[in-house]
């Protein structure tokens, strides 16, 4: 459930009291309602579902998160294929 | 596309998957609740992936299964009215009702029509003032405050011909529901990544606690999923029972509180039937109140349809995570996504659909 | 608290009664409806081979026999219009059977009050279409329905050509060993339209790829004539349902699997963005100037080449391999190394919120 993807915000204004985005996707764009994300401004990304932006995506964590995993990776790689399993214990 | 390549990255699946094969020490039973996980594990095969000691059960995260069949009965009667434009999330479009889906009464004449976003439902009310427009809102959490500002908007703008004919359902009480259950084997919880979004995890810490059981707040991309079962088996491995967040970049333990805001301007808590489970207390939505007057089900006098579910498949049990999709002995034979008997087999999401479409040369053919 | 699931289930719905949109999607539905109303009744063996072209011999010579109806909403979108789309496929259609297209026909269904401009537009960019493949429409018919039957305008070409000596060009073809190459980028056409859509609309520059094939079609058969022109197997340009369903068609066909490598499969930034966007597969979504082909190991080299120095094949990609084992199943090995099948789909494609 819960199809929702990041877009960048490339602008947004108010009508009638509603605030509404233009936000894209990889090439594509679409308008997304920001009533739900109301401190994300334009270049923020947002993650839009059904057309409404329901977070923003904290750039600072994405970096933190993806840089823990993409170590895990470099680490992998130095240790090799010939690590050996030790039963319910780390790699040192 | 940013923030949604990185975590396709196959080098860094390949370690992630290394680290939990050197960490799993004993068979491990895991859950992951909502129905766009489930498609990005069979998608990518996830589940071929990781050790044999660790089993994959799908949830029922799919708003789309398990709408009540007295619901779909009611959104074909009403799309039937010839005044009515009947608009819908794709999703819901083939799901059998007790006689039809929609798409039947499309074909014999009805105006559906497939929406995006709620918001367009009301443009289609705004634009066409002598027709009634309902919307069909369906979905978890995730999907309430918008079909919620749909609703908001429309009371503002004062529009007469608009209404929802409202099914939504809720996560927690699924999941409590589950773990009270005699047959539950699912050890560890791969928490709704967008459903906490908006609702944030504080209500899974209470059912951690309770039923000491690790929660991971996951994303849908296939590194999310990964870091979310590491992250579950280690806690596991080290005897803890937490709520953790894989998926940070777009959820806090607070959740959206604008957008609950609304979800709760416009929405009450209330019981609610899940097809294939039965009906579970507090745990989905109606329309308050002061917004009654935009519910379909009385404007077009359908509340008293009933639906019987003569029972057949073992929907429930697939639901449960009890038992698999290809335990059932009607799956891929009787059962397909064609002529779908249970709600797991319905909707793209179902785990029974997810399996079939994805992985049944599995049964003959190792990879 | 205790409790119980009930095990409660949905009865089976009756097989359709009326024709669904899902009959006309290219899936499972309109593969059924294929079989048990049209093959059922007309019983033919050129028609029981189900390539996108009959082929059959008259005085010696073998000619080729398609048609094909446009029913495209918007009848004008970027890259295009149900005009020039009309011709192009039709010519494609020809194409995939070896045949340059000689002859068409053009039938119209009009609807009362339709734009006398929009007409007049629509024949202008038929001829044009037609004139850039040197295929002459000599023929054709109007018929003109009540306001509220149709969606403007309707239009059906059949097309005739020669098809070239040599060439044996047939799903049936098709065995473990051979490669399968795609001319271009997926989706586009597809995406195109519904980023026009009603209630899904999206902006984008994303433009139909509708292109006339046949000279594409005979650069590969001069590469492969160098070898033997029944190295290329078949060809077939999957319009809708996509690369998928084409695929899927050939390989219950010719009862042998295809094996995809999905990181191989050329798909523009913005396709990919506008389907993460609403949930679709660009696997399944219509092209209307694109080919795939299935060519033997020894010559596929030699065919890609010749691709990549055409207009309409400078993306050509090698992007999977035809298998002996699961036969009828088309799957693909995922960036992750792990497999997935790519299925046929039922109806259409539905955007998802799940």
């Amino acid at each position: 459930m819960c199809l929702a993807i990041p877009g960048k915000i490339i602008d947004s204004e108010e009508i009638g009291g509603i605030r509404i985005g233009r936000i894209q996707f990889g090439g594509v764009s679409r308008k997304a309602y920001l009533d739900f994300v109301p401190d994300a401004v334009p270049g923020d990304y947002v993650m839009v579902h059904v057309g409404f932006a329901i977070s923003k995506v904290d750039e600072a964590e994405a970096e933190r998160t993806y840089d823990l995993m993409r170590q895990m990776g470099l680490l992998e790689e130095e240790l090799g294929k010939e690590v050996e399993t030790l039963p319910g214990g780390t790699v040192t | 596309m940013k923030f949604l390549d990185e975590y396709r990255d196959p080098k860094v699946a390949e370690a992630i998957v290394a680290d939990i094969r050197r960490h799993v020490s004993k068979p491990r039973v895991l859950m992951e609740i909502c129905g766009g996980q489930t498609h990005t594990l069979m998608r990518y095969g996830i589940d071929n992936l990781l050790p044999r000691e660790v089993e994959l059960v799908h949830g029922p995260g799919c708003p789309v299964c398990v709408t009540p069949l007295e619901i779909l009965d009611k959104a074909v009667e009403i799309a039937s009215h010839p005044e009515v434009i009947f608009v819908s999330y794709g999703d819901m479009l083939r799901v059998p009702g007790s006689k039809r889906d929609l798409f039947q009464v499309k074909a014999a004449g009805g105006d559906v029509r497939i929406a995006y976003s709620p918001m367009e439902a009301v443009d289609l009310a705004r634009k066409n003032p002598d027709r009634q427009v309902v919307f069909f809102a369906v979905g978890f959490e995730t999907t309430a405050p918008a079909n919620a500002m749909a609703v908001w908007q429309a009371k503002r703008e004062g529009l007469k011909n608009f209404s929802i004919l409202v099914s939504h359902v809720l996560v927690p009480p699924a999941i409590r529901l589950l773990l009270e259950s005699h047959g539950n084997r699912v050890q560890g919880f791969i928490a709704p990544g967008h459903v906490c979004a908006v609702m944030g995890y504080s209500e899974y810490e209470e059912l951690a606690q309770q039923y000491r059981v690790p929660f991971v707040v996951t994303g849908f991309e296939p590194l999310d999923l990964l870091e979310g079962i590491r992250m579950l088996l280690a806690q596991l491995e080290e005897g803890r029972y937490e709520v953790e967040n894989q998926y940070a970049r777009s959820v806090t333990r607070e959740g959206n509180e604008a957008a609950r805001q609304r979800m709760f301007d416009v929405f009450e808590v209330t019981d609610r039937k899940w097809r294939g489970i039965g009906e579970i207390g507090q745990s989905g939505y109606r329309l308050r109140p002061e917004y009654a007057a935009f519910d379909a089900e009385t404007r077009f006098g359908v509340s008293d349809t009933r639906a019987a579910e003569p029972p057949e498949c073992i929907a429930a049990l697939v639901l449960q995570g009890i038992r698999k999709p290809v335990d059932c002995p009607v799956f891929g034979t009787r059962c397909t996504p064609e002529k779908p008997m249970g709600a797991p087999m319905v909707s793209s999401e179902g785990a029974c659909a997810a399996y079939y479409r994805y992985r049944r040369h599995d049964l003959t053919v190792l990879v | 608290m205790t409790s119980t699931f009930s095990l409660n289930c949905p009865l089976p719905l009756e097989v359709t009664d009326r024709v669904l949109l899902g009959h006309g999607s290219g899936g499972k539905l309109s593969a059924a409806l294929l079989s048990d109303i049209f093959f059922r009744a007309f019983q033919s063996p050129v028609l029981a081979r189900m390539d996108d072209q009959a082929v059959f011999e008259i005085g010696g010579t073998r000619l080729a026999f398609t048609t094909d109806t446009f029913v495209v909403k918007p009848l004008f979108f970027r890259g295009g219009d149900i005009g020039s789309l009309a011709v192009h496929g039709t010519v494609n259609d020809l194409a995939m059977g070896g045949a340059e297209p000689l002859y068409l026909s053009a039938g119209f269904i009009l609807e009362e009050g339709l734009d006398m401009d929009v007409l007049r537009k629509v024949a202008a960019s038929m001829a044009r279409a037609a004139q850039s493949t040197g295929a002459e429409i000599v023929t054709g018919d109007t018929k003109v329905v009540e306001k509220g039957c149709g969606d403007g305008l309707f239009i059906n070409t059949t097309g005739i050509g020669v098809v070239r000596e040599g060439v044996n060009l047939s799903a049936a073809n098709a065995r473990p060993g051979d490669r399968v190459i795609v001319s271009g980028t997926l989706g586009d056409h597809g995406m195109a339209i519904l980023s026009e859509r009603e209630g899904i609309g999206f902006d984008t520059s994303i433009v139909s790829d509708s292109a006339a094939l046949n000279t594409l079609v005979r650069t590969m058969l001069d590469a492969a004539s160098r070898s033997s022109l029944t190295d290329i197997r078949c060809m077939r340009d999957p319009t809708r349902g996509g690369l998928a369903s084409s695929l899927n068609e050939i390989a219950a066909c010719a009862r042998v699997g295809v094996e995809l490598i999905e990181t191989a499969i050329p798909i523009r930034e913005e396709v990919r963005g506008a389907c993460e966007m609403l949930g679709l597969d660009p696997l399944y979504v219509a092209n209307e100037g694109k080919l795939i082909a299935i060519v033997a190991p020894e010559t596929v080299d030699a065919v890609l080449a010749a691709m990549l120095e055409h207009p309409l094949g400078r993306e050509a990609r090698i992007i999977g391999t035809v298998s002996g084992k699961h036969p009828g199943l088309v799957t693909a090995r995922t960036a992750f190394g792990t497999s997935r099948i790519v299925d046929m789909l039922s109806g259409d494609q539905l955007p998802r919120i799940c």
